[in-house]
């Protein structure tokens, strides 16, 4: 296996949840709507319908791009893509070819549990339509156009991934940056987010020979169709290096070609070979103008506080340790709340003469750990942790009382504490503070105990 | 009272009350009842006309009547582009420039005859049968939109709409004896025009008077939210501007007049002694040989129209692909060519980078003239069935017509005198600036009020009598 080095690169399709669709007035929301109810005669292709580019998908296209750190084209324009699917109604889709909105872009990517970074590099990301939906019934194939024209972003990385750990991580990342900007739900299940690895192997031995190390890529790839889960593109492409390692070590090359993956099996299926690449026949879109960018204009599209900065922030700023910096971030709504809570305890630890350091991680902690529910509004959620923190009254005469009535229960560990097993102390104090339901510091609990065995 | 009278002239007499939309109505549907078996302008009579059914919901409501070229998309109104793929198609929206026509008052008379998909310069590649020229029925009337040439020249309608993608508004109107306008592309919406090269196609009128074409514009152009190639310049009032009497300088040019029938250059130069006449000035410019546009307009129509084609799949609007004439098919064929990959480089983007010399060097001549004169075909109408012998016959006819198309400048065919010999109608054109419609409409409307296009029009109406 040391002398195969698997091969990834990512093609993403990202649905934009644009109030109307790319190049028309219909509503592009889709999901569970009546057949052919959003449709009109510009995605339906009817004869002479023309295309007008929705700004806003526009716009959500460039925020993707400076997110992933591209270089957004100050010219960009559509062309159109050329092939024959019955849910394709002019027989071309609208996408971008030469000139897409941006390109050269990365990713900086951090392995949550082995906090490892690594840099993936984007080839570009740019904006077309979607298609319709085909429905097979038994008999009859029917479609349903309320999809179709609805803005997909595609991103494409170059191939930088080795092992199927990273492309999760990448895109769980990349699906919280695309919630962030709050242009999709990215949701792979409902077909918001989608995404198709190419996967090939490259023979180790092969690479040492070459000059140029990091140039050679293996003479084909395999594209895996049809994965709606993380979970499975994990699944899909630690089968495909298997299968490919396979086919390498005895001798033979894998064939290029369009897989499927059985989420049922675990395996992946050939669905058409691709001996060479489809002519797609591109050609300038004539009914839209090219795009043309002012510097004015892309500066004036700011970008929110993406995760990576904000778990940088939380480590430097705030004092919180990276896990729980990195589970803050993963939702905006959730980060947004736990900066509320911060800054409004802040003030209040100040009048109610909290000195307890580092709030924050502590605050963190409670999240997290789900200690105190999130459910809580702001105000709430502030209440409980004043109360979890400030010191507790203790009846002190119930307190001694419980302490005596567990150093009589428990003479063996009485025994052991005094006979060196400094543990056994924990076991009394937990002991205790059973007896006081949890009302009682432990740190206190302990001295006293300490107290009445050393006397 | 209604016989040959400018749709300008109707609107007045049913202001004044002398007649009633109906009664107009009524007038040009006998008409077309008499005439269009023999001329086959119209593919299709618009039925509420027939029946007065439109007259049911808005008496009051004036109804001036207009063909339609058969290639805009009419709600209700069967929409074939002269195609047996769409010979049911019956559009559910409307196009945008008979969206304006009709909020301004219009009622669509009906559709007329082209050439299938607008590919051609005769009619003859139209699924329907060929229009015949109303001057001469053994001659073609002109492409693509011969049915609304030929529909005005017999007053089968006193002003129609067509469409040109390289000459198919001006041609056919030189050929039949009326004026013409294309204007600059992206002045008036395409939104509803099916597609044939949507790079070129610009919708414009056919007109009796040069006061109906400027009428006819004002209430097209001008930005549609629904064509993203629609500019936003303002639409200037055409009719108003008619009547200063503007001097402009006249570019000419010998790369114009290559090969062209030696009468229609006679008419050309009777012209330009009139323009000098009037005050004008006549320079002589150096353009680019209009060969360079027909390579060019040959390989990006090709490629538009393999492209604008293929929503025809045979899954929807009924009639499969076989239902495709065969110059339909050459031109899929030849567009996919130029477009696949390899080729791409070598016929497409090459054409586009002559496309963009051609503009240049039109930039660099209307930097010393107004605007050019030229013939806008090198012969009078031809015998019917004498195009089948050229496959490239359209390019060859059209020859004078693309430089301005693939430019996208404005340019309107006037009639200007009959050919001794055939006795048919002699166009000539003028080629203006981008959007500046207002000056090839004021010199054409100059023209008109000194010499009545030499009787032309008049005549080409009086062979039909009521």
């Amino acid at each position: 296996m040391n002398d195969y080095k698997p091969v990834i690169g990512l093609e993403i399709h990202i649905e934009l949840r644009t109030k109307s669709k790319m190049f028309c007035r219909c509503p592009a929301f889709y999901f569970k709507k009546e057949p052919n109810t959003h449709v009109c005669p510009v995605c339906l292709g009817l004869p002479g319908a023309l295309p007008v580019p929705n700004q806003k998908a526009i716009e959500w296209t460039i925020l993707i791009g400076k997110a992933l750190n591209c270089q957004i084209n100050r010219f960009s324009r559509f062309d159109r893509k050329h092939y024959f699917y019955p849910d394709l109604p002019k027989g071309y889709q609208i996408s971008q070819y030469d000139h897409p909105i941006a390109r050269q872009g990365k990713l900086e990517i951090i392995n949550p549990k082995s906090q490892i970074k690594k840099i993936i590099r984007i080839r570009r990301v740019h904006l077309e339509e979607d298609t319709g939906k085909l429905i097979h019934s038994k008999n009859a194939t029917l479609i349903d156009f309320n999809r179709c024209g609805v803005p997909l972003v595609e991103i494409v990385t170059e191939p930088d991934f080795d092992n199927s750990d990273d492309v999760k991580v990448f895109l769980e990342e990349l699906q919280v940056i695309i919630r962030y900007l709050g242009v999709s739900d990215a949701d792979m299940e409902k077909g918001t987010m989608r995404m198709e690895p190419n996967i090939s192997i490259i023979s180790q031995k092969l690479k040492v020979k070459s000059q140029k190390l990091n140039k050679i890529l293996p003479n084909y790839k395999v594209e895996v169709k049809n994965i709606n889960s993380f979970r499975f593109v994990k699944q899909a492409i630690d089968y495909e290096i298997k299968r490919q390692v396979g086919i390498l070590k005895a001798g033979k090359t894998p064939t290029q070609e369009t897989r499927g993956f059985d989420a049922e099996k675990q395996i992946t299926y050939p669905q058409r070979t691709k001996e060479e690449a489809a002519d797609y026949r591109y050609f300038p879109e004539p009914d839209i103008p090219p795009l043309v960018f002012t510097q004015e204009y892309l500066d004036s599209l700011h970008l929110p506080e993406l995760p990576s900065k904000k778990i940088n922030r939380y480590i430097f700023d705030l004092g919180i340790r990276f896990e729980d910096a990195f589970i803050l971030t993963r939702d905006k709504k959730m980060a947004e709340y736990f900066e509320k809570i911060c800054q409004k305890l802040k003030v209040k630890s100040q009048k109610l003469q909290l000195k307890i350091e580092n709030l924050t991680q502590i605050v963190a902690n409670f999240i997290v750990n789900k200690k105190i529910s999130t459910d809580l509004s702001v105000d709430e959620f502030i209440n409980k942790v004043i109360e979890k923190l400030k010191p507790k009254e203790v009846d002190e005469k119930l307190l001694i009382k419980a302490i005596d009535e567990v150093l009589k229960n428990n003479k063996k560990a009485v025994e052991d504490y005094k006979k060196g097993k400094i543990n056994a102390i924990m076991f009394l104090v937990g002991q205790v503070m059973k007896e006081m339901n949890g009302k009682a510091e432990a740190k206190m609990v302990r001295e006293e105990i300490e107290r009445k065995i050393n006397r | 009272m209604i016989f040959g009278k400018s749709i300008l002239s109707i609107f007045k007499l049913i202001k004044k009350k002398e007649v009633s939309g109906k009664e107009v109505g009524d007038y040009f549907l006998k008409r077309i009842e008499k005439y269009n078996s023999k001329i086959n302008a119209y593919l299709t009579v618009n039925d509420d006309y027939k029946t007065g059914r439109i007259y049911k919901s808005d008496k009051n409501r004036i109804k001036l009547p207009i063909a339609v070229k058969d290639n805009f998309c009419t709600k209700g109104i069967r929409t074939t582009a002269s195609s047996r793929v769409l010979q049911d198609f019956i559009p559910p929206y409307e196009s945008t420039v008979t969206k304006r026509l009709i909020d301004a008052g219009f009622f669509i008379l009906g559709k007329t005859n082209m050439d299938a998909w607008a590919h051609g310069s005769s009619t003859e590649t139209s699924d329907f049968g060929a229009t015949k020229n109303p001057w001469n029925l053994s001659r073609s009337a002109g492409g693509s939109s011969g049915g609304s040439a030929a529909a005005v020249s017999s007053y089968l309608a006193p002003v129609a709409i067509g469409s040109e993608t390289a000459g198919s508004i001006r041609q056919p109107s030189a050929w039949s004896g009326v004026i013409g306008l294309k204007p600059t592309y992206g002045r008036v919406s395409r939104y509803g025009l099916i597609a044939m090269g949507s790079s070129l196609d610009c919708p414009g009128p056919i007109t009796l008077t040069t006061e109906d074409a400027a009428f006819i514009l004002k209430i097209i152009a001008g930005n549609d939210k629904f064509d993203a190639t629609t500019v936003k310049n303002d639409v200037p009032d055409y009719n108003l501007s008619l009547k200063k009497k503007n001097k402009f300088v006249i570019g000419v040019t010998d790369e114009y007049l290559n090969g062209v029938n030696q009468e229609i250059q006679n008419s050309f130069d009777v012209l330009i002694k009139l323009l000098k006449k009037l005050g004008h000035k006549i320079k002589k410019i150096k353009l680019l040989s209009p060969k360079y546009s027909i390579s060019v307009y040959t390989i990006i129509q090709r490629a538009e129209v393999s492209s604008n084609l293929s929503r025809f799949d045979g899954i929807r609007y009924g009639n499969d692909r076989t239902y495709f004439g065969s110059e339909a098919k050459r031109r899929i064929m030849l567009g996919t060519y130029v477009l696949s990959y390899g080729y791409y480089d070598a016929y497409y983007k090459k054409a586009q980078k002559v496309r963009t010399l051609i503009i240049e060097d039109f930039k660099k001549v209307f930097k010393e003239v107004d605007m050019i004169l030229a013939p806008t075909t090198p012969v009078t109408a031809l015998k019917l069935g004498e195009f089948e012998k050229y496959p490239f016959f359209g390019e060859m006819m059209d020859v004078l017509n693309e430089p301005a198309a693939i430019a996208g400048l404005c340019a309107i065919n006037f009639p200007f005198g009959l050919a001794k010999r055939d006795k048919l109608p002699i166009g000539l054109q003028l080629m203006g600036r981008w959007f500046e419609e207002e000056n090839i409409l004021n010199l054409t409307y100059q023209i008109e009020k000194e010499t009545d296009f030499l009787g032309v029009i008049k005549k080409g109406i009086s062979n039909y009598p009521d």
